[in-house]
């Protein structure tokens, strides 16, 4: 180790003939198998640009055709604009909340020592580990004896607890110099000052990432508003699509627009903002941080 | 004074910021796990009360032989998922690492976009490739058992299914954390081992995989915990059939509560699972965290 460390100009061996064909080899592979894992939603797509006839037996890899009556008939015949609604909305409001409040108590536990603070970041941690799925018995109890089954509160609410933004949170609050800090105290500004006008503004990639990665989670959840909404009017995309099974019956070139449909915001929001998502999601494991 | 004075108003508003997440936190979590660990010794329905009745529940666990049959399908599950995945994983992981650029950036979103789909999306989508007459992934299963097959309705096909399902799903999620864990590896570590001669299959075993295992050990907890909790893709794609042979422990609870009825009984197989992950969690804890101290 000390050996190499002492000689970091070492000059890249130019490579051997076997070596470069071995690389090629291995790229080759490698992208094929990107394009046997992208397989089935590229089959989708071109599924649902078929018409209902020309889909069953049709073994063509090719798209033949370009017919969007599919995706028509999917908006016209079922309720995804509503479900569409729904989504947005409770995703929404479950991102700005979770950040909201999970910024709160990181900047407290981060940057203020006060009694209990070191108790509460322990129940932090301890919630990280505890199977939110296992709760819903009495989660949906809950909802029905506070009238919010079938309700946008009702979906929402059990999904705000999201310790692990406040892991994430506290972690780049810790590593502000303290500087920032001291400055605004000597112009007389308060906590939520030096919060909002200092951490926040300095910590703006990682709020959009986690915004990001908080979005994708509650737009694609299904156990829960699966459990919380019987009303087909108050449905997310997740939980209704299941429903348009029921009535197509096995019209695949509907149900494969329907999934596009579906999938379309998440994909999107994916690739234009790929460098954070995946940001996020190595920070939130702890692989980098 | 002024510095008491000062130290209190602080801790007033420490404590008008963490307020929020203690109200909610209380109010939808501890409180429901709190009632889920009273309602599993009682014979409660769903809706209503009902009479303590000790450890009638657990005991009858013991005997209920679907509880049995949920609690080997999940470990089947695990077995179908956990490490396969993480091998494909870090394979692909390996491989995209050798590209670069633009090229390794578009094959990586190739490799994860399932991830961000919605379950129910990538349920529809898999019955449809595997539909019995139409399914375009029927002659590859021709291949292997001589006739097409319904895979979601055959007890033998449909865990292994499901396990493909899922691995396409969440697969990406661990190659990602595979490519960071290889961006950690000091790229003179390589270049050295060449200089050396080293072959590949060395650079991987004597470098790459010594210096990854914290990685792949928190991809395989990570996944062991994750899988064990599988609920929606059984619940879609198979219902827990055919004849049980895919019914698995939340699935168990699902029906209990929302179908029987039985929200005392529902409890107490939640707050099995509960603790169950909870152990694991904690174990895996305690391992990564005497890994990182030594």
């Amino acid at each position: 180790m000390s050996q190499i460390q002492s000689q970091p100009q070492l000059r890249r061996p130019a490579k051997s003939l076997p070596r470069r064909i071995e690389n090629a080899v291995l790229s080759v592979l490698t992208l094929a198998a990107a394009l046997v894992w992208i397989f089935p939603l590229y089959w989708t797509l071109v599924t649902s640009i078929r018409s209902d006839e020309n889909v069953a037996g049709n073994t063509s890899l090719l798209p033949d055709e370009f017919r969007l009556q599919a995706y028509v008939d999917a908006i016209l015949n079922t309720r995804l604009l509503t479900w569409y609604f729904n989504s947005v909305g409770t995703a929404v409001i479950v991102t700005v909340l979770v950040l909201f409040i999970s910024v709160l108590c990181a900047y407290a536990l981060s940057q203020i020592r006060f009694p209990g603070g070191g108790l509460l970041y322990g129940v932090v941690l301890a919630s990280f580990m505890v199977p939110a799925q296992t709760l819903v018995v009495t989660q949906f109890i809950l909802m029905k004896d506070l009238n919010l089954i079938n309700t946008w509160a009702g979906i929402i609410l059990p999904q705000l607890i999201a310790p692990v933004v406040i892991i994430v949170y506290k972690q780049f609050f810790d590593s502000v110099p303290k500087e920032m800090r001291e400055a605004v105290v000597l112009d007389g500004g308060g906590e939520f000052t030096i919060l909002f006008r200092v951490f926040l503004p300095l910590n703006w990639g990682i709020t959009t990432a986690l915004a990001i990665v908080t979005f994708i989670g509650v737009w694609n959840a299904f156990f829960w508003p699966f459990l919380v909404v019987t009303s087909e009017n108050m449905m997310t995309i997740p939980v209704g699509i299941t429903q348009v099974n029921d009535a197509f019956g096995v019209a695949y070139a509907r149900l494969m627009a329907v999934a596009m449909l579906a999938a379309l915001p998440v994909i999107i929001a994916y690739i234009i903002f790929q460098r954070r998502v995946t940001e996020a999601i190595m920070i939130s494991s702890g692989v980098k941080g | 004074m002024a510095m008491i004075e000062n130290r209190r108003k602080k801790s007033l508003v420490a404590l008008a910021m963490v307020t929020p997440f203690i109200v909610t936190f209380t109010i939808f979590f501890l409180y429901p796990m709190l009632k889920m660990i009273q309602l599993s010794f009682t014979d409660a329905p769903l809706i209503g009360s009902g009479q303590w009745i000790g450890f009638d529940n657990y005991t009858k666990l013991l005997s209920d032989r679907l509880f049995t049959i949920s609690l080997k399908n999940n470990a089947y599950f695990v077995a179908l998922t956990v490490i396969p995945t993480t091998a494909i994983a870090l394979l692909i992981a390996l491989g995209i690492s050798r590209l670069s650029g633009a090229r390794q950036t578009l094959v990586m979103a190739l490799f994860f976009m399932p991830y961000v789909l919605p379950v129910s999306v990538v349920t529809e989508i898999w019955a449809w490739m595997l539909d019995l007459q139409f399914g375009i992934l029927q002659p590859l299963i021709a291949l292997i058992s001589g006739k097409p097959v319904a895979v979601f309705k055959n007890p033998y096909w449909v865990m292994p299914s499901v396990a493909v399902v899922t691995i396409w799903w969440t697969n990406g999620f661990n190659v990602l954390l595979f490519l960071a864990g290889l961006r950690n590896v000091p790229a003179e570590l390589y270049e050295a081992a060449s200089l050396d001669g080293a072959t590949t299959w060395q650079k991987f075993s004597r470098i790459t995989w010594p210096l990854l295992w914290p990685v792949t050990a928190l991809v395989l907890t990570l996944q062991l915990i994750l899988q064990l909790k599988i609920f929606d893709q059984i619940y879609l794609l198979s219902g827990g059939g055919p004849f049980n042979s895919s019914y698995v422990l939340l699935l168990k609870v699902y029906r209990e509560a929302f179908q029987s009825n039985n929200g005392g009984y529902a409890s107490a197989v939640a707050t099995v699972v509960f603790l169950l992950i909870v152990i694991i969690s904690v174990l895996q804890f305690q391992l990564l965290r005497i890994r990182r101290n030594r």
